[in-house]
């Protein structure tokens, strides 16, 4: 398997404070990995080091053969990086159009087949297409921000809990669709809190502890983990 | 499908009809918002068009064309900051420097002040390109900056432009034992030329007036196909949520800059042509005054919205003018005054009802008055405009009309503050008191003090817009992600 995310030994600072220490993890084309761990264990923070919202102090990030280090987001996200952030983060007094359109940015101007490939795979939204974002339910406010990371044709999808704030049935659709998105073949590092769902679609998983990765391996291995289950699952 | 029965809580048609439900409003709004719907923007921006024409053609007091020559300039100045503020969300309080330092550079190239005659077909082009570069300049410093901390630094820039224009008026370089003047200092630049344009020496307001409609046609034309496009889309996403938006891969610095970029170069245009039909610059019309009645022309029309800042533009340009004269802000008052209650009434039963007891309340008062004997004014004395006329048999102004005045003022505002917190049964009887009242004070006091009451009614304007609609006239209505 090819590698297609690569982070080296990362170390994240805010102001004085070092988030992520020596952090290296891959994901491999095709792959979903997830990214477990408790409340402030960097998480977030290893999604936006990714992304290049947050520079590292030192290590080396590689996307698709190149290395990204230095490179903005803009950049990173023209090469296949798409996000779908904490809290879905949609632009609210927009409409789900307009939301849409925005995921394409960096291609130019949206394509219509693109924007109606995301209208296949939630018809719900063709509906809604002129209704403001803000006014959408929580679970079709889902859609919307995994059809706006969709828009950018990625290759990696970067998802920042996608189970946050959905009722436990939408938490089950939530993961149906990432499964289903990477039955289509898109690689996908979904960061996630609720280890149960997440190792159930996953291929492989990383747990993060303050900072530093202390566990990876295949999702079944990790389920089967016995300290794991204790710390995260609850059993 | 079972949403033609009941109200359907939580199925997908409740959602989806949400804007058909908030058209069903009874009384004024409900014939404004079905208005609203029914009208295209292309109509109305074709009435808005013949009746501008119209205006040109047939109006030639030279008053009047004056004042719709300093709206044309008001107008693109508001459709600038709403590139800068609606569209970008940056709070920019150095935006008149912009228009001030166009106005200047204009009066430098134009007049006989550095003895400088370009042909206007020069000059301006080479201002607002020159302007449009210092609004680059003035973003780099900024384009980090969001919200308060870039109102302060932003300011700081507009008080440097006037500190600077005011303290260039005697600046000695070096080997040169004299002081040149180069700004005119306080005392500003008169004398300057006219626009020339394709042999046309300008003569008047008028002739400005044609310029700017052209100029005004060309710029809202572009402010909504720009609005439309990808950059306007990813501004809109910089202003609600900068850090989602840079996760889209949108460089938001970038954004912003061209922002200022656009903003500054509308400013400087205006800035030119405002010189051109005041034929003088002086630094005092370019400080905070002008900054603070665009930013309420934005707000009032409602930020973001093409149609909203032309709007607020209109109230804060012309309702000043139409204010001085007596009569104009008379029957203004009094309209705005019964609009408020047809629309506060909610429905034509209530209004009529309210209207009556408006006129029982002042004949009740006219009685009790006589009763106590207490001195009147004599209407002939106070009841000059032909509507204060008409009113003359129903109002009392008694003798000592300042001690009244003051009394009623003070009640009025009670009144008000109260009826912002009244039970609905309370408010209902509240409001023809209201009106009342604030007849009375008006009558009384405010319409023979003009300027005072000018300040006063878009003071005033504004704190009631902003408590009943706070996304202005023609805002969005704000909806938050949560």
């Amino acid at each position: 398997m090819k590698p297609l995310l690569t982070l080296e030994n990362i170390d994240t600072y805010y102001g004085a404070i070092h988030i992520l220490q020596g952090l290296s993890l891959q994901v491999n084309e095709g792959e979903l990995v997830c990214l477990l761990g408790g409340n402030a264990c960097g998480k977030s923070t290893t999604l936006k080091t990714a992304l290049g919202m947050v520079s590292p102090k030192n290590g080396s990030i590689t996307f698709a053969g190149e290395d990204v280090t230095k490179k903005s987001t803009s950049t990173r996200v023209k090469l296949g990086m798409a996000v779908v952030p904490e809290n879905r983060r949609l632009f609210g007094p927009m409409t789900v159009l307009e939301n849409l359109k925005i995921g394409a940015y960096v291609l130019g101007d949206a394509d219509p087949a693109d924007i109606e490939r995301v209208f296949e795979l939630f018809p719900k939204l063709k509906d809604r297409q002129n209704q403001l974002a803000g006014t959408l339910s929580g679970g079709e406010q889902q859609m919307v921000a995994v059809g706006r990371a969709l828009m950018s044709r990625p290759r990696l999808i970067l998802m920042d809990e996608p189970s946050m704030g959905l009722s436990p049935r939408l938490v089950e659709q939530s993961f149906e669709m990432i499964a289903g998105l990477h039955a289509q073949g898109i690689s996908m590092l979904v960061v996630e809190q609720n280890a149960n769902m997440a190792l159930s679609i996953a291929d492989r998983g990383y747990v993060l502890q303050t900072g530093r990765i202390v566990l990876e391996g295949k999702a079944s291995e990790l389920a089967g983990h016995e300290e794991l289950r204790r710390a995260y699952l609850g059993r | 499908m079972s949403e033609q029965q009941g109200l359907g809580i939580g199925t997908d048609e409740w959602v989806a009809q949400h804007e058909k439900r908030l058209a069903r409003r009874s009384g004024l709004l409900g014939i404004l918002d079905l208005l609203n719907q029914k009208v295209s923007p292309a109509i109305r921006y074709g009435i808005l068009g013949v009746a501008a024409i119209a205006f040109g053609l047939f109006v030639d007091d030279f008053y009047l064309q004056r004042i719709a020559a300093n709206l044309g300039v008001f107008l693109i100045l508001t459709l600038g900051l709403n590139v800068v503020m609606g569209f970008a969300g940056l709070l920019d309080l150095g935006f008149v420097a912009f228009f001030g330092f166009g106005a200047y550079a204009y009066a430098l190239t134009s007049s006989g002040h550095l003895n400088q005659h370009w042909p206007t077909y020069l000059s301006v082009p080479a201002i607002v390109i020159v302007t449009a570069f210092l609004g680059y300049l003035v973003s780099l410093p900024s384009r980090r900056l969001f919200g308060d901390y870039l109102a302060i630094v932003t300011l700081f820039f507009g008080q440097v432009f006037i500190q600077l224009i005011i303290s260039s008026d005697s600046i000695t370089f070096p080997g040169n034992e004299e002081s040149t003047d180069i700004t005119g200092g306080s005392n500003g630049i008169p004398g300057l030329d006219p626009f020339v344009l394709f042999g046309y020496k300008f003569k008047g307001a008028a002739d400005y007036y044609w310029l700017l409609l052209v100029i005004l046609v060309f710029l809202i034309i572009a402010i909504i196909r720009v609005d439309r496009t990808r950059v306007g889309r990813a501004w809109k996403t910089v202003r609600e949520d900068s850090l989602a938006s840079q996760a889209m891969g949108i460089k938001v610095n970038n954004l912003k800059m061209l922002a200022f970029i656009v903003g500054a170069a509308i400013a400087g245009l205006a800035g030119t042509i405002f010189a051109g039909i005041q034929n003088s610059v002086f630094i005092n019309g370019f400080d905070m005054p002008l900054l603070t009645l665009i930013y309420a022309a934005v707000i009032l029309g409602g930020s973001g919205s093409i149609p909203g800042s032309i709007l607020g533009a209109f109230v804060m340009s012309v309702l000043p003018e139409i204010l001085r004269v007596q009569n104009y802000s008379e029957i203004l008052f009094l309209s705005v005054l019964i609009l408020t209650i047809a629309v506060l009434g909610k429905s034509w039963k209530k209004f009529a009802f309210n209207i009556a007891l408006v006129v029982l309340i002042g004949f009740l008062v006219k009685v009790i008055v006589s009763a106590l004997n207490i001195a009147t004014t004599p209407a002939a004395t106070w009841a000059i405009a032909p509507v204060s006329k008409a009113l003359q048999h129903w109002l009392v102004i008694p003798q000592s009309r300042l001690l009244w005045g003051n009394i009623g003022f003070v009640l009025l505002i009670s009144l008000i503050a109260y009826y912002s917190i009244a039970k609905e049964k309370i408010k209902f009887y509240l409001l023809p008191l209201i009106t009342y009242v604030a007849i009375f004070v008006w009558e009384d006091r405010l319409v023979i003090e003009p300027n005072t009451t000018r300040q006063l009614i878009i003071g005033m304007l504004l704190v009631v817009l902003m408590i009943v609609r706070p996304q202005g006239f023609l805002g969005k209505t704000r909806v938050e992600v949560l």
